[in-house]
């Protein structure tokens, strides 16, 4: 059981309850597939560094989950199936990392403030 | 008429000593680069939007490949941009 990440972007044109609904059929794959998720977090729409598609904004989706190490195959699958997300990235996350994203959502401080330019 | 080089100093012209570069994730314990924390990046960004060196980051190796690999990342998710202009 490993700890991942995945990042996605939706297009923009999709409506509000599109969006919870796509972010429902996700996690419901993650756990049939006894995977289970440690923390999803929607940022919503943000402007994009650059078009991607011709679309400049994008709707953000943020899933921190635990899984066996196969399970991602399928899930590459699902995502590219799905046409209404326009990229996305699955991250594998170390030991460090699992602990920066539990400070980092407990309030705890990180550490990124104190350093200055 | 002194010319410059003539002119000598009583006491030695004290040079201006550059404060210690350091690796500022060894001082501050910072263990993970967090490629979602696009602020905490552009810190290693110049205008262009181009990776800072080594040199004038004075990260310590591990860190800087760390750092470039999360920069990477946050471009690929559109999160920075590959090229920009007046980024900062």
């Amino acid at each position: 059981m490993n700890n991942y990440e995945l990042m996605v972007i939706f297009t923009p044109v999709l409506s509000e309850d599109d969006y919870k609904a796509a972010q429902k059929k996700y996690l419901a794959f993650v756990k049939d597939n006894g995977g289970s998720v440690v923390h999803d977090k929607p940022w919503g729409l943000k402007s994009l560094a650059y078009p991607i598609r011709k679309k400049t904004t994008g709707l953000y989706w943020v899933l921190e989950y635990r899984a066996l190490s196969d399970f991602n195959e399928k899930l590459d699958i699902q995502i590219l199936r799905d046409e209404s997300i326009l990229r996305s990235m699955v991250t594998r996350l170390d030991k460090y990392a699992v602990e920066y994203n539990t400070k980092k959502r407990s309030g705890v401080p990180t550490g990124t403030e104190k350093v200055e330019a | 008429m002194a010319k410059a080089n003539e002119i000598k100093y009583l006491t030695a012209i004290k040079l201006e000593k550059r404060a210690k570069k350091f690796c500022r994730f060894k001082k501050y314990g910072i263990r993970y680069v967090d490629y979602k924390d696009a602020e905490f990046l552009k810190k290693f960004l110049n205008e262009q939007g181009k990776l800072l060196p080594r040199r004038i980051t004075g990260n310590s190796l591990k860190y800087q490949r760390k750092v470039a690999e999360a920069i990477k990342k946050a471009r690929q998710m559109a999160l920075l941009p590959y090229v920009a202009d007046l980024l900062k």
